[in-house]
């Protein structure tokens, strides 16, 4: 009985500290299932909701990305530059795969596979072959021979699949700016990337993108002048021992690359190179104190804000001291300087004093109103951002005046520049094809036509009198400006190491294009006396390259003409 | 026509059956059918079938399912309770045979072969536990003495042990929710809710720690770019691209890229052919069956009929609302059809079963509930 007493008690401790104690649980269960109702009711609410959701257009766009990645797997258009010189295209290539569950005889099947293709490393293809997959890659894209020995030893359980390879013929010369694709023919870099970022995805996804129906994509590259170009840079790095050079043509009015390289680059056809850091696009993906070559922008501030002409003096002659820092010219001329004689002789100084007198305010206005400020974009998917001074200061402007302090991608600076000789429009640049009307459209007008004008005057007149004389091949009339960049060097400006660049113009009095040579710490030559300066090297290369690219670029030779200051000013006065 | 005035079983059924909940079923069977000639043939293309190979065999199960449904529906409770136990002992039977004999297919055994016919026995072993364990909880309420609770966590025990052998985590995890929104019901204390969502947790976060690919599907939901989303980038591509009311029949573009579409993936293939409308009206059709079942099972008196009937409305609409709420990525990437409209025989009969059961329990039979009231005075009088 006592038994039956501790059972029952023992039951009702369970129940209590299951269930609690006293309690109709009856009337309990029906209130939870009213809870259950409750909950269903809304958890198909919300399955509704979403459902709503992807009916009114909520697709999450993280979504399409991956998916269109996955999508790429074969096909690519041929990319063509301007003249429809094939830049990229597509071959089919075998390549060979193992069903690891198929091979009868793995030990066989490897040596005889690395007999065949010695490049196979005999470790990974045991390894691979010995795994449970009903698939492995063993190698990718080989050669029709390869293939035909490979399917000659008839070993079980190893085939082949076709793919689309990717071929660049011009090879590296077009590399950064192409750019690459993985070995699942997905676009990784340059406008192979950009290619799959627009619409080409999307084709794949659909089906559609089949070898046939895929149309050419133009660039606006000139490969001729491509060449030209990457020929005399070598040229120029191998005699200078520069560490890089680069060099970018533009079409001033529609704001195209004609032609772009940077050298150390690297071969598209075996992209593991592109992974060194030194062979980076500086063009586009590295940002540098551009030096002289902002004075054209500071000068251009200046004229365009009405305060100043060409013949407005500057009390230039003597260095310039502020706080703790005095900035100095390299030969002072001791009396004030004209606005162009700033440029001629390229004063620190006047730049500095021309910027002053503009502002602080109003230098940050014009230089943002130019683009240089913020990130460019174009097609290529590496850009860089421009390192802007944080507080931007009396001090900064003086620096920035003469191209320093302010770090700009050098594409960046010539869109910039492109703005102050074309009549004042600023054109987003671009590797696509584009007319001048399509330019229109996009461009912004931020300089006054006369503004323009005088620049190109006193771009001509540094290629007459100044220091862009190495480079004023006849007939093309040719406007330049120098840069001589100190770089950063443990903290110091050095005085050993120089960024050099030289903008040109062509022809100065109505240009079409605007050439952009820069080198990085070229060294001392007895021809050029020792000096290291942008006059020496990079200008030189820059008439080289002019001589070889105008006639290339349809820029009719003109001779005889007329100096500046009557073929540029006067026209420009008359005009109006 | 079937007459009031003479009491043969089959009028007793018709006048008693909701027939309401009958006419949600057979048309979610229905569309199945005309969602499997939109979803199937790719796959069936796909793995080098005839392209109507899946729809063919879809419609073959769909007869012996129709007829399961209807017989099971004109059972009593009692009967209901003994074949589940029944039931349930031999699939618990099929499924250790399956765990031992059963083929390896992508690193489980879930497939047994009898007679030239695959059974995927856990499929059948859920609404059949799911009465039993609504039977022992029922018990637990009505006659103390009995160690009923104890029972039912034996027979989860058991259940989940082999799901987790084979290993099927997305059936697992449905057990284990009805079993705890059954014992939820059975009146367990709050702070036991607590401790069961904790159970939960820590047994999802194990899983997370312990099995790679559970963890893999958690992080891809968290973050898409980890990893391969292929599939769910190809369902809610299929959302968008439907729009409200589709492509039309046979115009799908993303379902030839799914892997799954005729199984898991079935209700984006119908968004994109047929539209969010369509869908909608499917999400609806599910909710009626849950909470219609649900009602009926709140206005009951009989302890069993409501926790039996709630329990196999849950386990069906946690189904249906699990495999939509992927198909939307609302909650992580987890392998569960769609009842009724997705492919699959062992799923469709079970499904059948169940539904079958619910038919029978939700009919109310005159009388029953004052019955019901007897007993739980002479329960109360008892305790």
């Amino acid at each position: 009985m006592s038994e039956q007493v501790l059972t029952r008690w023992h039951q009702r401790l369970v129940r209590s500290l299951l269930y609690g104690r006293n309690v109709d649980r009856a009337v309990k269960a029906r209130a939870r299932v009213g809870f259950a109702i409750v909950a269903f009711a809304l958890v198909y609410a919300v399955i509704a909701g979403r459902l709503v959701m992807f009916a009114v257009g909520g697709e999450s766009p993280g979504a399409r990305r991956t998916a269109s990645q996955d999508a790429i797997a074969t096909s690519r258009p041929d990319i063509v530059d301007r003249n429809g010189e094939i830049l990229a295209t597509d071959v089919k290539a075998p390549s060979l795969f193992g069903e690891p569950r198929r091979i009868i005889d793995r030990d066989e099947a490897i040596e005889l596979l690395t007999g065949t293709l010695p490049d196979l490393d005999e470790g990974e293809v045991r390894q691979r072959l010995s795994s449970k997959k009903g698939f492995v890659w063993l190698k990718r894209e080989i050669t029709p021979q390869q293939q035909q020995a490979i399917h000659r030893l008839g070993i079980p359980g190893i085939g082949f699949l076709r793919e689309n390879r990717r071929v660049y013929p011009s090879g590296p010369v077009v590399s950064h700016l192409i750019g690459h694709v993985n070995i699942d023919n997905q676009g990784i870099a340059g406008i192979e990337k950009w290619l799959d970022g627009n619409g080409l995805a999307d084709l794949h996804r659909a089906g559609f993108a089949t070898d046939r129906l895929q149309k050419p994509v133009e660039l606006a590259v000139d490969l001729r002048v491509e060449q030209a170009l990457r020929d005399e840079l070598l040229k120029a790095k191998e005699k200078f021992k520069a560490k890089a050079a680069a060099g970018l043509v533009s079409n001033v009015k529609t704001g195209e690359i004609v032609a772009m390289v940077s050298v150390p680059d690297y071969d598209p056809n075996n992209p593991r190179e592109a992974n060194d850091p030194t062979r980076i696009n500086r063009l586009t993906t590295g940002v540098f104190e551009m030096g002289s070559t902002f004075k054209a922008l500071t000068l251009a501030m200046a004229l365009d804000s009405g305060k100043a002409n060409l013949n407005t003096l500057y009390n230039a002659g003597g260095p310039l001291k502020y706080g703790r820092f005095t900035i100095r010219d390299t030969h002072p001329l001791g009396r004030p300087m004209s606005l162009s004689e700033v440029f001629t002789f390229s004063s620190n100084v006047g730049a500095a004093k021309i910027a002053l007198s503009q502002g602080v305010e109003a230098h940050k206005v014009f230089l943002r109103k130019l683009g240089q400020l913020d990130r460019l974009r174009t097609e290529l998917p590496e850009s860089a951002e421009p390192i802007v001074p944080k507080r931007w200061g009396e001090l900064n402007t003086i620096t920035i005046a003469f191209g320093h302090g302010l770090s700009v991608a050098p594409l960046q600076a010539v869109m910039g520049i492109n703005a102050c000789i074309n009549g004042g429009y600023l054109i987003p640049p671009t590797l696509l094809k584009r007319t001048e009307e399509e330019a229109m459209v996009l461009a912004k007008r931020v300089l006054r036509t006369d503004t323009s004008d005088k620049m190109r005057y006193l771009m001509r007149l540094n290629a007459e009198k100044g220091t862009a004389r190495k480079a004023d091949i006849a007939g093309f009339y040719v406007g330049g400006k120098t840069g001589t960049s100190e770089k950063v060097v443990n903290g110091r400006y050095s005085k050993k190491q120089v960024l050099n660049s030289f903008t040109a113009i062509m022809p100065s009095d109505n240009p079409r294009f605007q050439l952009l040579i820069m080198l990085d710490e070229p060294q001392p030559l007895p021809e050029t006396h020792g000096f290291i300066t942008s006059g020496w090297n990079a200008v030189p290369t820059g008439g080289k390259v002019i001589e070889r690219i105008a006639p290339l670029l349809g820029i009719e030779p003109r001779f005889d003409l007329p100096p500046s200051d009557r073929l540029i000013l006067a026209a420009s006065k008359e005009s109006r | 026509m079937i007459s009031r005035e003479r009491r043969t079983p089959l009028s007793e059924w018709w006048w008693t059956l909701d027939k309401l909940l009958l006419a949600a079923v057979l048309t979610l069977m229905v569309a199945g059918i005309i969602l499997s000639l939109a979803a199937s043939p790719p796959v069936a293309a796909r793995i080098g079938l005839d392209p109507f190979h899946f729809f063919n065999r879809h419609v073959v199960f769909v007869v012996p399912s129709l007829i399961v449904l209807i017989a099971t529906s004109f059972m009593s409770p009692q009967h209901i309770r003994r074949v589940a136990l029944i039931v349930f002992a031999i699939s618990l039977v099929l499924i250790v045979a399956t765990l031992l004999f059963g083929p390896e297919v992508k690193g489980s055994r879930r497939w047994i072969t009898i007679l030239g016919i695959n059974i995927q026995a856990s499929e059948i072993a859920k609404p059949a536990f799911v009465v039993v364990v609504s039977w022992l909880f029922a018990e637990s309420a009505r006659r103390p003495e009995m160690p009923a609770t104890s029972l039912s966590l034996a027979a989860l025990l058991t259940l989940v042990t082999l799901l987790v052998l084979e290993p099927d985590f997305g059936q697992t995890m449905l057990i284990l929710m009805v079993w705890g929104a059954l014992f939820f019901m059975a009146g367990m204390r709050i702070i036991w809710v607590f401790g069961l969502a904790g159970a939960a947790g820590a047994g999802l976060f194990s899983a997370y720690l312990f099995v790679p690919h559970v963890a893999r599907r958690i992080k891809r939901f968290m973050d898409p770019a980890s990893g391969d989303t292929f599939q769910l980038d190809m369902a809610t591509g299929s959302f968008a691209h439907g729009g409200w009311f589709g492509q039309g029949p046979g115009e799908g573009i993303f379902k030839r890229n799914l892997p799954d579409s005729h199984t898991d993936f079935v209700f984006a293939v119908a968004a994109e052919e047929f539209g969010i409308v369509l869908c909608l009206i499917l999400v609806s059709l599910f909710a009626f069956v849950v909470i219609r079942s649900l009602m009926r099972a709140y206005a009951t008196e009989d302890l069993f009929v409501r926790f039996a009937a709630s329990g196999l409305a849950i386990l069906f609409g946690v189904q249906a609302a699990i495999n939509m709420a992927v198909n939307l990525h609302l909650v992580p990437a987890k392998g569960m059809t769609l009842p009724f409209i997705s492919y699959g025989g062992s799923s469709m009969i079970s499904l059948a079963y169940g539904i079958g059961m619910l038919l029978a329990l939700t009919r109310q039979a005159p009388g029953s509930d004052i019955v019901a009231l007897n007993d739980r005075n002479a329960a109360r009088g008892f305790a």
